[in-house]
Protein backbone atom coordinates (compact mmCIF):
# COMPACT_ATOMS: atom_id res chain seq x y z
CA UNK A 1 0.00 0.00 0.00
CA UNK A 2 1.44 3.68 -0.69
CA UNK A 3 1.18 6.28 1.76
CA UNK A 4 -1.29 8.59 2.49
CA UNK A 5 -3.85 6.14 3.30
CA UNK A 6 -7.22 6.89 1.74
CA UNK A 7 -10.61 5.82 4.08
CA UNK A 8 -11.49 3.22 1.64
CA UNK A 9 -8.51 1.81 1.40
CA UNK A 10 -8.36 1.34 5.30
CA UNK A 11 -11.44 0.27 5.58
CA UNK A 12 -10.63 -3.15 3.57
CA UNK A 13 -8.34 -4.08 5.68
CA UNK A 14 -8.67 -7.13 8.14
CA UNK A 15 -7.44 -8.41 11.20
CA UNK A 16 -3.70 -10.52 10.45
CA UNK A 17 -3.83 -9.11 6.90
CA UNK A 18 0.02 -8.91 6.13
CA UNK A 19 1.14 -5.31 4.13
CA UNK A 20 3.87 -3.45 2.81
CA UNK A 21 3.95 0.01 2.93
CA UNK A 22 5.74 2.91 0.59
CA UNK A 23 6.03 6.49 0.50
CA UNK A 24 6.06 9.22 3.26
CA UNK A 25 6.05 8.09 6.70
CA UNK A 26 6.68 9.90 10.21
CA UNK A 27 8.61 8.53 12.84
CA UNK A 28 6.92 9.37 16.40
CA UNK A 29 7.33 8.29 19.58
CA UNK A 30 6.87 10.07 23.27
CA UNK A 31 8.37 13.29 23.46
CA UNK A 32 7.31 14.04 19.47
CA UNK A 33 3.66 13.10 20.69
CA UNK A 34 3.50 15.61 23.44
CA UNK A 35 4.95 18.49 21.59
CA UNK A 36 2.41 18.03 18.44
CA UNK A 37 -0.47 18.20 21.28
CA UNK A 38 0.93 21.18 21.90
CA UNK A 39 1.00 22.79 19.08
CA UNK A 40 -2.47 21.74 17.96
CA UNK A 41 -3.40 23.27 21.93
CA UNK A 42 -1.58 26.18 21.22
CA UNK A 43 -3.18 26.68 17.40
CA UNK A 44 0.92 26.04 16.25
CA UNK A 45 1.35 25.07 12.61
CA UNK A 46 3.04 21.99 12.64
CA UNK A 47 6.38 21.03 10.28
CA UNK A 48 4.43 18.35 8.54
CA UNK A 49 1.12 17.37 7.44
CA UNK A 50 -0.03 14.39 9.10
CA UNK A 51 -3.12 14.22 7.12
CA UNK A 52 -4.21 10.22 6.07
CA UNK A 53 -0.10 9.91 7.30
CA UNK A 54 0.94 7.24 8.87
CA UNK A 55 3.53 7.07 12.18
CA UNK A 56 5.81 5.13 13.36
CA UNK A 57 6.30 4.22 17.16
CA UNK A 58 10.28 3.98 17.40
CA UNK A 59 13.87 5.48 18.33
CA UNK A 60 15.70 5.12 15.22
CA UNK A 61 19.45 5.32 14.99
CA UNK A 62 20.47 7.37 13.09
CA UNK A 63 24.07 7.40 11.21
CA UNK A 64 25.05 11.58 11.69
CA UNK A 65 27.50 12.00 9.23
CA UNK A 66 24.67 11.00 6.57
CA UNK A 67 21.12 10.75 8.26
CA UNK A 68 21.39 6.98 7.37
CA UNK A 69 18.70 5.06 9.48
CA UNK A 70 21.17 1.47 10.99
CA UNK A 71 18.41 0.30 13.75
CA UNK A 72 14.99 1.15 13.44
CA UNK A 73 12.34 -1.29 15.26
CA UNK A 74 9.23 -0.51 17.18
CA UNK A 75 9.05 0.33 20.61
CA UNK A 76 5.59 -0.09 22.95
CA UNK A 77 3.00 1.20 21.42
CA UNK A 78 1.55 1.46 24.78
CA UNK A 79 3.30 4.47 26.07
CA UNK A 80 1.47 6.38 24.01
CA UNK A 81 -1.89 5.22 25.09
CA UNK A 82 -2.24 8.46 27.25
CA UNK A 83 -1.84 10.54 23.95
CA UNK A 84 -3.00 9.02 21.10
CA UNK A 85 -6.71 9.32 21.26
CA UNK A 86 -6.42 13.16 20.94
CA UNK A 87 -3.22 12.66 18.26
CA UNK A 88 -5.28 10.63 16.14
CA UNK A 89 -8.65 13.05 16.02
CA UNK A 90 -6.67 16.54 15.91
CA UNK A 91 -3.83 14.95 13.24
CA UNK A 92 -6.16 12.83 10.74
CA UNK A 93 -3.27 10.63 10.71
CA UNK A 94 -5.03 6.53 9.35
CA UNK A 95 -2.17 4.47 10.90
CA UNK A 96 -0.43 3.31 13.13
CA UNK A 97 3.10 1.23 13.16
CA UNK A 98 4.30 -0.46 16.68
CA UNK A 99 4.11 -3.57 19.00
CA UNK A 100 2.21 -4.56 21.74
CA UNK A 101 -1.32 -2.86 20.68
CA UNK A 102 -2.96 -0.02 22.46
CA UNK A 103 -5.42 0.62 25.04
CA UNK A 104 -9.19 0.53 24.19
CA UNK A 105 -9.80 4.29 24.40
CA UNK A 106 -7.06 4.29 21.17
CA UNK A 107 -8.84 1.25 20.03
CA UNK A 108 -12.05 3.19 20.34
CA UNK A 109 -10.75 6.74 18.66
CA UNK A 110 -9.23 4.31 15.68
CA UNK A 111 -12.59 3.18 15.04
CA UNK A 112 -14.21 7.03 15.16
CA UNK A 113 -12.11 8.84 13.37
CA UNK A 114 -10.92 5.71 10.94
CA UNK A 115 -7.24 4.72 11.76
CA UNK A 116 -5.43 1.09 11.87
CA UNK A 117 -2.90 -0.26 13.90
CA UNK A 118 0.22 -2.64 12.14
CA UNK A 119 1.87 -4.75 14.12
CA UNK A 120 5.72 -4.61 13.61
CA UNK A 121 8.11 -7.67 14.50
CA UNK A 122 10.03 -6.30 18.19
CA UNK A 123 13.39 -6.56 17.51
CA UNK A 124 13.76 -6.48 13.65
CA UNK A 125 15.64 -3.96 13.77
CA UNK A 126 17.87 -4.84 10.52
CA UNK A 127 15.07 -5.29 8.15
CA UNK A 128 13.10 -2.07 9.52
CA UNK A 129 16.12 -0.03 8.77
CA UNK A 130 16.31 -1.55 4.91
CA UNK A 131 12.63 -0.48 3.93
CA UNK A 132 13.15 3.22 5.99
CA UNK A 133 16.77 3.92 4.58
CA UNK A 134 16.22 7.25 2.90
CA UNK A 135 15.41 10.16 6.12
CA UNK A 136 13.48 13.86 4.08
CA UNK A 137 13.36 15.81 6.87
CA UNK A 138 13.92 15.81 10.92
CA UNK A 139 12.07 17.84 13.13
CA UNK A 140 12.55 19.11 16.92
CA UNK A 141 16.18 17.28 16.76
CA UNK A 142 16.26 19.34 20.63
CA UNK A 143 14.31 16.35 21.64
CA UNK A 144 16.97 13.87 20.87
CA UNK A 145 17.37 11.31 18.11
CA UNK A 146 15.31 9.01 19.17
CA UNK A 147 12.59 11.44 20.34
CA UNK A 148 13.05 13.93 17.63
CA UNK A 149 10.19 13.54 14.48
CA UNK A 150 11.18 12.05 11.68
CA UNK A 151 9.92 12.26 8.27
CA UNK A 152 11.12 9.04 6.01
CA UNK A 153 10.63 7.46 2.61
CA UNK A 154 9.49 3.90 3.18
CA UNK A 155 10.21 1.64 0.50
CA UNK A 156 8.09 -2.14 0.95
CA UNK A 157 8.54 -1.50 4.59
CA UNK A 158 7.19 -4.73 6.23
CA UNK A 159 5.47 -7.16 6.98
CA UNK A 160 3.26 -5.50 8.64
CA UNK A 161 0.56 -7.40 10.50
CA UNK A 162 -3.25 -5.97 10.52
CA UNK A 163 -3.76 -5.70 14.02
CA UNK A 164 -6.37 -3.42 14.84
CA UNK A 165 -8.79 -2.85 12.07
CA UNK A 166 -10.77 0.42 11.43
CA UNK A 167 -13.53 -0.71 13.38
CA UNK A 168 -12.44 -1.61 16.36
CA UNK A 169 -11.49 -4.79 16.00
CA UNK A 170 -8.24 -6.13 17.66
CA UNK A 171 -5.87 -9.35 17.74
CA UNK A 172 -4.68 -8.96 20.77
CA UNK A 173 -8.02 -8.78 22.37
CA UNK A 174 -8.89 -11.82 20.40
CA UNK A 175 -5.19 -13.86 21.74
CA UNK A 176 -6.10 -12.60 25.42
CA UNK A 177 -9.74 -14.58 25.35
CA UNK A 178 -7.88 -17.70 23.79
CA UNK A 179 -5.40 -17.45 25.85
CA UNK A 180 -7.99 -17.51 28.89
CA UNK A 181 -9.52 -20.78 27.07
CA UNK A 182 -6.28 -22.46 26.33
CA UNK A 183 -5.17 -21.77 30.01
CA UNK A 184 -6.92 -24.75 31.12
CA UNK A 185 -4.96 -26.89 29.43
CA UNK A 186 -1.41 -25.83 30.18
CA UNK A 187 -3.04 -25.74 34.27
CA UNK A 188 -4.13 -29.61 33.52
CA UNK A 189 -0.42 -30.09 31.95
CA UNK A 190 0.75 -28.93 35.35
CA UNK A 191 -1.34 -30.57 37.41
CA UNK A 192 -3.04 -27.66 39.08
CA UNK A 193 -6.71 -27.85 39.05
CA UNK B 1 48.20 -8.84 21.15
CA UNK B 2 50.32 -11.13 22.75
CA UNK B 3 51.35 -10.92 26.59
CA UNK B 4 54.36 -9.77 28.36
CA UNK B 5 56.27 -11.52 31.20
CA UNK B 6 56.71 -8.98 33.98
CA UNK B 7 60.39 -9.83 35.79
CA UNK B 8 58.47 -11.60 38.65
CA UNK B 9 57.03 -13.84 36.31
CA UNK B 10 53.55 -12.81 36.37
CA UNK B 11 51.56 -12.53 32.92
CA UNK B 12 50.71 -9.42 32.23
CA UNK B 13 47.64 -9.60 29.93
CA UNK B 14 47.70 -6.27 28.13
CA UNK B 15 44.78 -5.47 26.17
CA UNK B 16 43.52 -9.43 25.16
CA UNK B 17 40.93 -9.15 28.06
CA UNK B 18 39.76 -5.76 26.59
CA UNK B 19 40.26 -6.65 23.03
CA UNK B 20 37.99 -10.09 23.55
CA UNK B 21 35.72 -8.32 25.51
CA UNK B 22 35.21 -5.71 22.20
CA UNK B 23 34.86 -8.95 20.06
CA UNK B 24 32.15 -10.76 22.10
CA UNK B 25 30.46 -7.51 22.09
CA UNK B 26 30.14 -7.51 18.47
CA UNK B 27 29.75 -11.18 18.36
CA UNK B 28 26.85 -11.17 20.96
CA UNK B 29 24.49 -8.46 19.26
CA UNK B 30 25.27 -9.34 15.77
CA UNK B 31 24.67 -12.95 15.59
CA UNK B 32 22.82 -15.32 17.75
CA UNK B 33 24.41 -18.75 19.48
CA UNK B 34 23.42 -21.93 17.71
CA UNK B 35 20.97 -23.47 19.95
CA UNK B 36 18.66 -19.90 20.11
CA UNK B 37 19.34 -20.27 15.57
CA UNK B 38 18.21 -23.91 15.57
CA UNK B 39 15.05 -23.06 18.36
CA UNK B 40 13.26 -20.56 16.14
CA UNK B 41 14.00 -22.65 12.96
CA UNK B 42 12.45 -25.42 14.29
CA UNK B 43 9.30 -23.45 15.59
CA UNK B 44 9.50 -22.02 12.34
CA UNK B 45 8.73 -25.24 10.77
CA UNK B 46 5.80 -26.55 14.11
CA UNK B 47 4.01 -23.38 13.86
CA UNK B 48 0.50 -23.87 12.83
CA UNK B 49 -0.85 -20.33 12.74
CA UNK B 50 -0.09 -18.10 9.76
CA UNK B 51 0.77 -14.69 11.87
CA UNK B 52 2.70 -16.46 13.38
CA UNK B 53 4.99 -17.80 11.07
CA UNK B 54 5.25 -14.36 9.63
CA UNK B 55 6.89 -13.12 12.69
CA UNK B 56 9.25 -15.65 13.08
CA UNK B 57 10.30 -15.64 9.70
CA UNK B 58 10.75 -12.28 10.21
CA UNK B 59 12.42 -12.65 13.08
CA UNK B 60 14.83 -15.14 11.16
CA UNK B 61 15.26 -12.50 8.18
CA UNK B 62 16.72 -10.22 10.62
CA UNK B 63 19.08 -12.12 12.43
CA UNK B 64 20.38 -13.39 9.03
CA UNK B 65 20.33 -9.54 7.83
CA UNK B 66 22.47 -8.49 10.79
CA UNK B 67 24.70 -11.32 10.73
CA UNK B 68 25.63 -11.01 7.00
CA UNK B 69 26.28 -6.87 7.16
CA UNK B 70 27.11 -7.03 10.95
CA UNK B 71 25.09 -4.72 12.67
CA UNK B 72 23.32 -5.28 15.51
CA UNK B 73 20.11 -7.38 15.02
CA UNK B 74 18.08 -5.18 17.73
CA UNK B 75 18.09 -1.74 18.65
CA UNK B 76 18.05 -2.45 21.75
CA UNK B 77 21.51 -3.49 22.12
CA UNK B 78 20.68 -4.11 26.53
CA UNK B 79 22.83 -3.35 29.16
CA UNK B 80 25.81 -5.93 29.58
CA UNK B 81 26.01 -8.36 32.13
CA UNK B 82 29.48 -10.31 32.55
CA UNK B 83 29.90 -13.98 33.51
CA UNK B 84 33.47 -14.52 34.40
CA UNK B 85 34.86 -18.23 35.78
CA UNK B 86 38.30 -19.92 35.99
CA UNK B 87 41.19 -17.69 37.19
CA UNK B 88 40.48 -14.39 37.93
CA UNK B 89 43.13 -11.59 37.90
CA UNK B 90 42.60 -8.62 39.98
CA UNK B 91 42.35 -5.83 37.46
CA UNK B 92 39.75 -7.68 35.34
CA UNK B 93 37.37 -5.69 35.64
CA UNK B 94 38.25 -2.47 34.65
CA UNK B 95 39.01 -4.46 31.31
CA UNK B 96 35.96 -5.52 31.15
CA UNK B 97 34.75 -1.54 31.53
CA UNK B 98 37.10 -0.01 29.30
CA UNK B 99 36.71 -3.26 26.64
CA UNK B 100 32.61 -2.23 26.83
CA UNK B 101 33.27 1.48 26.67
CA UNK B 102 35.81 1.03 23.51
CA UNK B 103 32.41 -1.19 21.70
CA UNK B 104 29.83 1.04 22.72
CA UNK B 105 31.68 3.45 19.98
CA UNK B 106 33.28 1.37 17.87
CA UNK B 107 30.20 -1.36 17.19
CA UNK B 108 28.05 1.23 17.87
CA UNK B 109 25.79 0.08 20.96
CA UNK B 110 23.08 2.35 22.19
CA UNK B 111 24.25 3.86 24.96
CA UNK B 112 21.52 2.77 27.80
CA UNK B 113 22.92 3.13 30.89
CA UNK B 114 21.20 6.75 32.90
CA UNK B 115 21.19 7.51 36.27
CA UNK B 116 18.06 5.54 37.59
CA UNK B 117 16.92 9.06 39.38
CA UNK B 118 18.07 11.41 37.09
CA UNK B 119 17.88 9.55 34.49
CA UNK B 120 20.91 11.35 33.27
CA UNK B 121 23.23 9.54 30.47
CA UNK B 122 26.80 9.20 30.36
CA UNK B 123 26.76 8.19 27.13
CA UNK B 124 29.33 4.99 27.14
CA UNK B 125 26.91 1.78 29.09
CA UNK B 126 29.98 2.66 31.70
CA UNK B 127 29.04 3.91 35.44
CA UNK B 128 28.68 2.84 38.65
CA UNK B 129 27.57 -0.89 38.95
CA UNK B 130 27.08 -1.42 35.16
CA UNK B 131 28.44 -3.11 33.35
CA UNK B 132 27.38 -6.20 35.94
CA UNK B 133 30.19 -8.39 35.93
CA UNK B 134 29.72 -12.12 38.20
CA UNK B 135 32.61 -13.83 39.41
CA UNK B 136 32.86 -17.57 39.83
CA UNK B 137 36.85 -17.94 40.55
CA UNK B 138 38.15 -21.64 40.55
CA UNK B 139 41.50 -23.08 40.09
CA UNK B 140 41.58 -23.99 35.92
CA UNK B 141 44.83 -21.66 34.48
CA UNK B 142 42.17 -20.04 31.99
CA UNK B 143 39.55 -16.94 32.30
CA UNK B 144 36.32 -17.96 30.34
CA UNK B 145 34.17 -14.52 30.05
CA UNK B 146 30.52 -14.95 28.67
CA UNK B 147 28.49 -11.45 28.27
CA UNK B 148 25.07 -11.45 27.69
CA UNK B 149 23.62 -7.79 26.21
CA UNK B 150 20.23 -7.92 28.27
CA UNK B 151 17.28 -5.46 26.26
CA UNK B 152 14.90 -3.72 28.25
CA UNK B 153 11.71 -5.08 27.45
CA UNK B 154 12.13 -8.74 28.45
CA UNK B 155 14.18 -7.35 31.60
CA UNK B 156 11.28 -5.60 32.45
CA UNK B 157 9.07 -8.27 32.76
CA UNK B 158 11.20 -10.30 35.58
CA UNK B 159 9.08 -11.21 39.05
CA UNK B 160 10.28 -12.77 42.31
CA UNK B 161 7.50 -14.33 44.38
CA UNK B 162 8.32 -15.23 48.20
CA UNK B 163 5.89 -18.19 48.26
CA UNK B 164 5.31 -20.30 51.21
CA UNK B 165 6.53 -24.00 51.34
CA UNK B 166 3.15 -25.34 51.69
CA UNK B 167 2.51 -23.72 47.84
CA UNK B 168 4.98 -26.43 47.46
CA UNK B 169 5.91 -27.33 43.27
CA UNK B 170 2.06 -26.46 42.57
CA UNK B 171 2.61 -22.87 43.68
CA UNK B 172 5.95 -22.78 42.19
CA UNK B 173 4.25 -23.62 38.66
CA UNK B 174 1.64 -21.29 38.71
CA UNK B 175 3.57 -18.46 39.59
CA UNK B 176 5.48 -19.05 36.38
CA UNK B 177 2.38 -19.51 34.06
CA UNK B 178 0.62 -16.39 36.04
CA UNK B 179 4.07 -14.68 34.47
CA UNK B 180 4.10 -15.64 31.33
CA UNK B 181 0.27 -15.02 30.66
CA UNK B 182 0.46 -11.20 32.37
CA UNK B 183 3.72 -10.51 30.48
CA UNK B 184 1.48 -11.54 27.13
CA UNK B 185 2.95 -9.80 24.06
CA UNK B 186 5.52 -7.47 26.27
CA UNK B 187 8.95 -9.01 26.36
CA UNK B 188 8.94 -9.73 22.55
CA UNK B 189 8.04 -13.76 22.51
CA UNK B 190 8.90 -15.87 21.29
CA UNK B 191 11.03 -16.15 24.73
CA UNK B 192 13.39 -18.05 27.05
CA UNK B 193 12.65 -18.53 30.40
CA UNK B 194 15.19 -18.68 33.26
CA UNK B 195 14.19 -19.70 36.74
CA UNK B 196 15.80 -19.82 39.91
CA UNK B 197 14.12 -21.49 43.12
CA UNK B 198 15.53 -21.32 46.44
CA UNK B 199 18.08 -20.07 47.91
CA UNK B 200 17.40 -16.38 49.46
CA UNK B 201 15.40 -14.31 47.59
CA UNK B 202 18.67 -12.09 45.79
CA UNK B 203 20.28 -15.67 45.27
CA UNK B 204 17.06 -16.96 43.57
CA UNK B 205 17.09 -13.69 41.02
CA UNK B 206 21.11 -14.20 40.27
CA UNK B 207 20.55 -18.57 39.56
CA UNK B 208 17.11 -17.20 37.42
CA UNK B 209 19.72 -14.86 35.03
CA UNK B 210 22.46 -17.68 35.09
CA UNK B 211 19.94 -20.28 33.70
CA UNK B 212 20.00 -18.12 30.81
CA UNK B 213 23.36 -19.07 30.58
CA UNK B 214 22.25 -22.74 29.38
CA UNK B 215 22.36 -23.87 26.12
CA UNK B 216 18.70 -24.82 25.05
CA UNK B 217 19.47 -28.30 23.84
CA UNK B 218 21.41 -29.26 27.67
CA UNK B 219 18.12 -30.08 30.14
CA UNK B 220 19.28 -29.54 34.21
CA UNK B 221 21.23 -32.72 35.34
CA UNK B 222 18.86 -33.37 38.08
CA UNK B 223 16.26 -35.84 36.02
CA UNK B 224 13.27 -33.90 38.46
CA UNK B 225 13.53 -30.34 37.34
CA UNK B 226 14.38 -31.06 33.68
CA UNK B 227 10.81 -32.72 33.88
CA UNK B 228 9.72 -29.57 35.42
CA UNK B 229 11.15 -27.76 32.24
CA UNK B 230 9.58 -30.15 30.20
CA UNK B 231 6.11 -29.80 31.68
CA UNK B 232 6.53 -26.05 31.38
CA UNK B 233 7.67 -25.64 28.00
CA UNK B 234 4.73 -27.34 26.81
CA UNK B 235 2.24 -25.81 28.83
CA UNK B 236 3.45 -22.39 28.00
CA UNK B 237 3.09 -23.11 24.52
CA UNK B 238 -0.23 -24.53 24.83
CA UNK B 239 -1.01 -21.10 26.15
CA UNK B 240 -1.28 -19.41 22.63
CA UNK B 241 0.40 -16.12 23.52
CA UNK B 242 2.58 -16.74 20.43
CA UNK B 243 5.27 -14.60 18.78
CA UNK B 244 4.81 -10.67 19.58
CA UNK B 245 1.53 -11.83 21.35
CA UNK B 246 0.04 -11.86 17.87
CA UNK B 247 -1.28 -15.89 18.67
CA UNK B 248 0.44 -18.85 17.89
CA UNK B 249 1.88 -21.97 18.81
CA UNK B 250 6.00 -20.34 19.77
CA UNK B 251 5.33 -18.62 23.38
CA UNK B 252 8.67 -19.96 24.68
CA UNK B 253 12.27 -21.69 22.90
CA UNK B 254 12.86 -22.93 26.52
CA UNK B 255 12.29 -23.14 29.90
CA UNK B 256 15.60 -23.24 32.04
CA UNK B 257 15.52 -23.89 35.69
CA UNK B 258 18.39 -23.85 38.45
CA UNK B 259 18.08 -24.50 41.70
CA UNK B 260 19.54 -23.65 45.27
CA UNK B 261 18.88 -25.23 48.53
CA UNK B 262 16.98 -22.58 50.88
CA UNK B 263 15.43 -22.01 54.41
CA UNK B 264 13.08 -24.43 55.51
CA UNK B 265 10.69 -21.81 55.89
CA UNK B 266 10.87 -20.21 52.42
CA UNK B 267 10.31 -20.86 48.50
CA UNK B 268 11.68 -17.95 46.54
CA UNK B 269 10.84 -18.26 43.08
CA UNK B 270 12.47 -16.19 40.31
CA UNK B 271 11.38 -15.39 36.89
CA UNK B 272 14.05 -13.75 34.61
CA UNK B 273 12.52 -13.46 30.70
CA UNK B 274 14.63 -13.23 27.68
CA UNK B 275 12.91 -12.26 24.29
CA UNK B 276 14.04 -14.18 21.28
CA UNK B 277 17.34 -12.38 20.97
CA UNK B 278 19.20 -14.69 23.35
CA UNK B 279 22.08 -13.42 23.04
CA UNK B 280 25.36 -14.39 24.65
CA UNK B 281 29.17 -15.11 23.68
CA UNK B 282 31.90 -16.49 25.35
CA UNK B 283 35.40 -17.15 25.32
CA UNK B 284 38.44 -18.35 27.28
CA UNK B 285 41.61 -16.33 27.94
CA UNK B 286 44.74 -18.67 28.11
CA UNK B 287 47.69 -17.26 30.12
CA UNK B 288 50.04 -17.95 26.91
CA UNK B 289 47.35 -14.82 25.21
CA UNK B 290 45.47 -17.22 23.25
CA UNK B 291 41.73 -16.89 22.58
CA UNK B 292 39.30 -19.10 22.00
CA UNK B 293 35.86 -18.60 20.96
CA UNK B 294 33.68 -20.79 22.23
CA UNK B 295 29.99 -19.68 21.06
CA UNK B 296 31.09 -19.00 17.35
CA UNK B 297 34.52 -21.54 17.43
CA UNK B 298 37.51 -20.83 16.47
CA UNK B 299 40.65 -19.05 18.34
CA UNK B 300 42.42 -15.72 17.49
Amino acid sequence: MNTPLSHEGIKNLKLGDTVYLSGTIFIARDEAHLRALKFYEESKELPVDFNGGVIFHCGPIVRKEDKKILAAGPTTSARMNSMEPKFIELSGIKGIIGKGGMSKDTVEAMKKFGCVYFAFTGGAAVLAAKGLENVKDVFWLDLGMPEALWVVEANDFGPLVVAIDAYGNSIYDEVSKNVGKNIIDSKRILGLE
Amino acid sequence: MYPTVAPWGEIIENNVIEDTVVSLLKEAVTSLPKDVLFALKEAEKKERSEIARTQLRTILDNIDAADRLTVPMCQDTGIHVFFVSGRITPDLEEHIRAGTLRATNEIPLRPNAVHPLTRENPGTNVAEGLPHVVFHPSSVDYTEITVMPKGAGSENMTALAMLTPSQGVKGVKKFILDTVVSAAGKPCPPTILGIGIGGTADEAMALSKKALLRPLDQKNADSSVAELESDLYEALNLTGIGPMGLGGDTTTLGVNIEIAYCHTASLPVAVNLQCWAGRRATARIYPNGRVEYLTRGGSE
